[in-house]
């Protein structure tokens, strides 16, 4: 099977083959990152932009990482606002950068959709680098392949995802690419967190992290957005972290071989205390490593399709 | 076409609903309704001073009346203009509209009334009648000078689009406009419940991750409003009920007495917010498309004559304002050209008989707004609508007459067809003409 797609949009649309599919693609760059001499020339000469209307040191810089290993040109672009406010519409921008002959346009924006719209305008290879609260697939990718290189496989293990799950992409990615690929998934969070309907997703939807963390395989911890406190999600990171912050003790309660999960940047002593972070259970920077080679794989596959 | 010519309008199928439905002929004299009969063909001599029209085949009916229009100016000229607006009004069969008063400056002071009503003299095609504003510059805090506005015009008030949140300045507003017996139209909105809302809250908002706004929003203003009507004795409109909540409180405030009406929008009776999984900002209005629960609600409430009337809502706004980001695209459909056969999908479907249809748009809005039209009463300004009932057409937004293209329509095939408008007998749209 080969990957057909222009663009990654999202998980939600993948079927569990082109999921398999990305993550194989993902493997072999993992040790070309462990090389003296870290290139391969799978891309040399194609251009790929990324397009960021929102600030993001991380995600942004593993991308560039990704392309300039596969030895293609690489332009970071940070407009400082949207287009709004810019006077230029965002189809224009993305037009601009077609007609620069550029091949792959890794987007991120605030506003969900954006990269879904832009990709139905444009010729461009389009990769939705987190798009408002809807989607970060390819985080959720890396997330997967972690899984899967410390358990063996997905199917059948129970994953909670712990926090603010209305407004975060990297949850929403991550229900679709674990229950396509067979996981039990509870979501852990105040009711104030939980959008509505969020069980047709497949999901069980839990308040209390004592009891949801019971006998769970991995946990993935939301980052909080600590500026949401006192607009009425929750009263105060003091009450957050003891209801929802991963210790210690709570830890004994979930499965002997937990993976703990994390997309950063942590918030130590929020979200996971210090000593969870810096355990032994704790794969964050395992991660950090497979965003890199997911991205290369994606990259990979987008530019063999023409 | 000069106003002394007698016109007949022979051989359609007139709905003239509560007085006549059935094959008749149609009389236009002095740019008045003459008669409505069968057969006048034949007591008239056709000749110099008569022109005859031939509609069999056609419905003839009142012209529409539509009680929730935007038609932004002055201010938004690049949107719509009122010239554009009463085009697109006349080319859907619409030939009374009623404009919102959410133009730049706000319609809060005669001077506005007098320029919409000198704008819409000017462009000659539907009658265009001012709704005022309900606080100064719509900021929901002094009571704009309503007195002034009714003696200029405006056959209602409202802070359409910016709802009234302070419920102290509501209640002195419908107190107010009770002494003008005008009807007030909240846009019910709670405006502080949905902080950056841009479509219907439920199981679509949560799988696309865009900021919802729950039904609640709306429902609580309508109880509120619904309270405050009752208090006050005030006639209150509202305008674009979207909810099932909605419906629900308007049917038990009518059962009351509580004087109330209500209006639906085509949109909210055909697309949900499945419309919006493309990201599509010409499926973003508010209220937002909501769920099969609401679209069933509002024709259960059609049916019941729980909501009264059908209004457009048309809310033009440029292509360049459409094509952003979905949340930062403003809110609005254009609604004039299609409002016609989206409503007849209704008779199809065997939730109201035609003449309920036409009533919807035509005897009842001109009711709860007190107009003289909408009606082929003997006496009546001659405003006719003539709709071949069984043409289809495909929408294609580049060929409506409005100034803008934000339609979620385009490219549906719609059963039922305008062929020609008169207003005060002089025929303002002609598709043959268009073609």
């Amino acid at each position: 099977m080969s990957f057909k797609r222009k663009d990654l949009l999202g998980v939600a649309s993948l079927s569990p083959e082109e999921i398999a599919l990305i993550l194989e693609a993902a493997e072999p760059f993992k040790e070309v990152s462990g090389r003296e001499i870290k290139k391969v020339p799978a891309l040399r000469g194609k251009t790929v932009v990324n397009l960021f209307f929102e600030p993001s040191t991380r995600t942004r810089t593993s991308f560039e990482l990704a392309a300039k290993r596969l030895s293609a040109d690489v332009v970071n672009f940070s407009p400082s606002s949207s287009s709004v406010v810019k006077g230029e519409t965002l189809f224009d921008t993305a037009r601009n950068i077609e007609f620069m002959q550029a091949d792959i346009l890794v987007l991120r924006h605030s506003s969900a959709g954006t990269a879904e719209i832009l990709a139905r305008n444009s010729r461009l290879s389009v990769i939705n680098a987190g798009d408002g609260w809807h989607e970060h697939p390819t985080q959720a990718l890396a997330d997967l392949l972690t899984i899967q290189e410390k358990k063996g496989q997905v199917r059948d293990l129970q994953v909670a995802i712990v926090g603010d799950v209305a407004h975060s992409r990297v949850a929403r990615s991550s229900i679709h690419a674990l229950r396509k690929m067979g996981a039990n998934v509870r979501v852990v969070g105040p009711p104030t967190m939980m959008p509505l309907f969020l069980h047709r997703l497949g999901v069980e939807v839990c308040h209390d992290f004592d009891k949801a963390i019971a006998g769970v395989d991995v946990v993935i911890m939301l980052r909080l957005q600590l500026e949401r406190q006192g607009r009425s999600l929750f009263p105060s990171i003091r009450e957050y972290a003891r209801l929802y912050g991963l210790t210690s003790k709570r830890m004994q309660q979930a499965a002997m071989d937990v993976l703990v999960m994390h997309p950063g940047p942590v918030n130590r002593g929020v979200e996971i205390s210090h000593e969870v972070v810096d355990s032994g259970s704790a794969v964050i920077l395992d991660q950090v490593s497979n965003g890199v080679a997911v991205r290369m794989g994606l990259m990979y596959l987008l530019s063999q399709r023409n | 076409m000069a106003n002394d010519m007698k016109i007949l309008i022979t051989g359609g199928q007139v709905v003239d609903p509560g007085r006549w439905s059935g094959v008749a002929d149609v009389l236009i004299e002095e740019g008045k309704i003459g008669a409505v009969e069968p057969n006048l063909r034949q007591k008239l001599q056709e000749g110099n001073a008569l022109k005859i029209i031939d509609a069999k085949g056609l419905l003839v009916c009142p012209g529409f009346v539509d009680l929730h229009v935007h038609f932004r100016e002055p201010g938004f000229e690049h949107k719509e203009t009122i010239a554009t607006g009463s085009a697109a009004a006349v080319a859907g069969g619409f030939t009374s509209v009623c404009c919102m008063p959410n133009t730049q400056p706000v319609n809060d002071s005669r001077s506005v009334t007098e320029f919409i009503l000198a704008q819409a003299s000017a462009a000659g095609k539907a009658r265009v009648f001012p709704i005022g504003a309900i606080t100064k510059g719509s900021q929901g805090e002094e009571l704009a000078e309503i007195g002034e506005l009714f003696d200029a015009g405006c056959v209602a008030v409202s802070d359409d689009g910016s709802p009234v949140m302070n419920s102290l300045v509501m209640r002195r507003a419908m107190e107010y406009a009770t002494a003008f017996h005008l009807p007030v139209v909240d846009h019910c909105e709670d405006s502080q419940l949905a902080p950056g809302g841009c479509m219907h809250e439920g199981a679509v908002s949560t799988e696309l991750g865009i900021p919802g706004i729950p039904k609640a929003v709306e429902e609580v203003m309508v109880a509120r409003n619904i309270a405050l009507a009752e208090l006050t004795g005030a006639r209150l409109h509202l305008p674009h009920v979207s909810t099932v909540g909605s419906v629900r409180m308007a049917r038990e405030a009518k059962a009351r007495g509580v004087p109330v009406t209500a209006e639906a929008c085509p949109h909210h009776f055909s697309l949900t917010d499945e419309a919006v999984r493309s990201f599509d900002a010409n499926a973003k209005m508010n209220p937002p498309l909501r769920t099969d629960e609401d679209v069933q609600a509002i024709k259960e409430g059609l049916q019941d004559n729980t909501i009264d009337i059908v209004a457009t809502d048309h809310a033009p706004h440029a292509v360049q304002e459409k094509q952003l980001e979905f949340d930062a695209a403003p809110f609005g459909i254009i609604g004039l050209e299609t409002a016609f056969p989206l409503t007849l999908n209704l008779v199809e479907e065997g939730i109201l008989t035609l003449e309920q249809a036409i009533a919807k748009l035509t005897r009842e809005p001109a009711r709860v707004f007190d107009l003289s039209y909408g009606t082929l009463a003997p006496g009546a300004a001659a405003d006719v609508t003539l709709i071949d009932p069984t043409a289809t057409w495909v929408v294609d937004p580049t060929r409506l007459h409005s100034l803008s293209r934000n339609t979620p329509f385009a490219g549906w095939t719609m059963k039922g067809k305008i062929v020609k408008t008169f207003v005060g007998g002089v025929v303002v749209y002609d598709r043959e003409e268009t073609l």
